[in-house]
């Protein structure tokens, strides 16, 4: 076999494998969302479930989950980025910053019933908090806290040492260069990671099931128990209610999930001009209507739109 | 002013390091002997090391304007050294700007990122950066080798100026520099220094063996 064939043959072959990998992908899609789809009306969205699941749709699953997420972040966010900032700001004792990365990425790998089991172990058993949104919050927490502490970490990790101590020699403390340098220039990264672990939530069904309940209503506060949409969609599958129903809960999912993943790809973009701070706090006008326009001329992408009009 | 010279290796960087303290931030760093400034003690107990970074700026070898905007770099100083309030920000930053002979080229790009800016704006800016803190010493190590040399150029005209209003201490592998812009010379061998005296002396008329080889490019 002669060299060109021999080209021809490898991009074949790997051309092949792309080829079968995009058409699994869209096979998985399509079959649930091609049956799913039509279901997903306004009152599917905004009623909630009636007769079991049968009937109705998934307004409380819904709101079950978004609250299930919210405790989850709440927590896992500051302990998680506080870690991380511990781990590659303050402590010097290089092994044991090798030990605890090591512990925290071998707890990112341990499967999620796992924390399940803990979950409701301690949370619901042990502290009495029964099958309710904070048990399942913060089981959730635990669960995706090492992958916000080990992604917090690599995006600190990734600022230029020059950008430390260039603020550190202006005379900022070491508080300020962490709080104005560091985790600005790092955010991107941290968040990209906040909303990839918030999109390993999304789905996770068995660990909540467990500590959070099934009970179909919607929650009125914390303590109530609450289904969310993975397992609202377990429930009605494994126990034959509607499949239909099922297949809407589905893609539901699948697009929570598209936008989650948008709203990374987003974040993970390198700073842009003039993002002075955090992404959300109001930059420091400008002097006149002049360095304005001229702000807008200059290569308006949508990330700089977004920033020009959050400083008005 | 004062230029630090010798042969890669041979502690300039280190020694310059020790003069704000930066050195501590390293690992396993130790400091013995006694800097004074303005006849105190900088590692005096209560000498706080951000006070005195604030007092003796320093610029790195490379450039490294923050990822943030021309107009937030220079304001970041002030601003943690609790400047509040726009047209006070603003004026520090404009008088900053014009002081490193950057205003003219930036003036209508001030909230465009500072990560655009070629290298030689870019040391220039780190330069307005520093003097808007106010320091009374600016340390420079290597300041111009990464540039090319019309930078370079622009850059020793600027310390040039900024020589007239401060203290500097600038390392640098460029003999002429040396030659040119410092009243003081050291020359340092292997963690050593070996002279320091008035630069027209030491190039002219060095008293130790190793000045004179390493001057005229015998060695180093």
């Amino acid at each position: 076999m002669n060299a060109a064939t021999h080209e021809r043959l490898a991009r074949l072959l790997v051309g092949a494998a792309a080829a079968i990998t995009i058409a699994l992908l869209v096979t998985v899609v399509m079959g649930v969302a091609a049956p799913g789809a039509a279901h997903i009306t306004p009152s599917f969205l905004f009623t909630s479930p009636r007769s079991m699941g049968r009937e109705g749709g998934i307004a409380a699953p819904l709101a079950a989950t978004v609250l299930l997420l919210g405790v989850a972040l709440a927590v896992a966010a500051p302990v998680g980025i506080g870690t991380a900032i511990w781990l590659t700001e303050y402590l010097r004792q290089r092994w044991l910053v090798a030990f605890i990365t090591f512990a925290t990425e071998s707890l990112a790998g341990v499967p999620s019933i796992v924390f399940g089991l803990f979950g409701f172990a301690v949370f619901v058993l042990r502290f009495r908090m029964g099958w309710s949104v904070w048990s399942g919050g913060l089981t959730l927490a635990l669960m995706i806290l090492p992958t916000i502490v080990r992604t917090a970490q690599e995006a600190l990790r990734a600022v230029p040492p020059g950008y430390r101590e260039g603020a550190l020699a202006l005379g900022a403390t070491r508080w300020q260069a962490l709080t104005r340098m560091l985790l600005p220039a790092a955010w991107p990264g941290i968040a990209t990671g906040m909303i990839l672990s918030v999109g390993r939530a999304v789905g996770e069904t068995a660990a909540v099931l467990l500590t959070a309940g099934s009970a179909l209503g919607m929650p009125r506060h914390l303590g109530d128990p609450a289904r969310s949409l993975a397992v609202h969609l377990y429930i009605l599958a494994a126990e034959g209610i509607s499949l239909e129903k099922a297949y809407a809960t589905g893609t539901v999912l699948i697009i929570l999930i598209v936008l989650v993943n948008a709203l990374a790809n987003r974040l993970a973009r390198p700073p842009r001009a003039g993002k002075e701070r955090w992404p959300w706090s109001r930059r420091p006008s400008s002097n006149s209507k002049k360095s304005k326009s001229v702000t807008m001329t200059c290569r308006p992408s949508p990330a700089s739109r977004s920033a020009f009009r959050a400083r008005r | 002013m004062t230029a630090l010279i010798g042969p890669s290796g041979c502690g300039k960087s280190t020694l310059l390091r020790s003069l704000n303290r930066m050195n501590e931030l390293i690992e396993g760093a130790s400091t013995r002997g006694t800097i004074r400034l303005d006849g105190r003690d900088i590692h005096d107990p209560d000498m706080d090391p951000v006070q005195l970074r604030k007092t003796v700026g320093m610029v790195f070898q490379r450039p490294n304007p923050f990822p943030m905007s021309v107009y937030g770099n220079v304001a970041f100083g002030p601003r943690i050294h609790g400047v509040r309030g726009r047209s006070a920000l603003e004026e520090t930053v404009e008088r900053s700007l014009r002081a490193a002979g950057l205003w003219d080229e930036v003036r209508n790009r001030l909230h465009r990122s500072a990560l655009d800016l070629s290298g030689g704006q870019q040391q220039r800016l780190v330069i307005a950066r520093l003097l808007a803190v106010e320091p009374e010493v600016l340390l420079m190590d290597e300041p111009a080798s990464s540039l090319d040399p019309i930078s370079t150029a622009r850059l020793e005209e600027l310390i040039g100026e900024l020589r007239r209003a401060y203290t500097v201490v600038i390392v640098t592998h460029n003999l002429q520099q040396a030659a040119r812009v410092s009243d003081f010379t050291a020359f340092l061998l292997q963690g050593e220094l070996i002279e320091f005296d008035r630069t027209s002396t030491l190039f002219t008329n060095a008293s130790d063996r190793r000045t004179e080889d390493y001057i005229t490019g015998r060695f180093g």
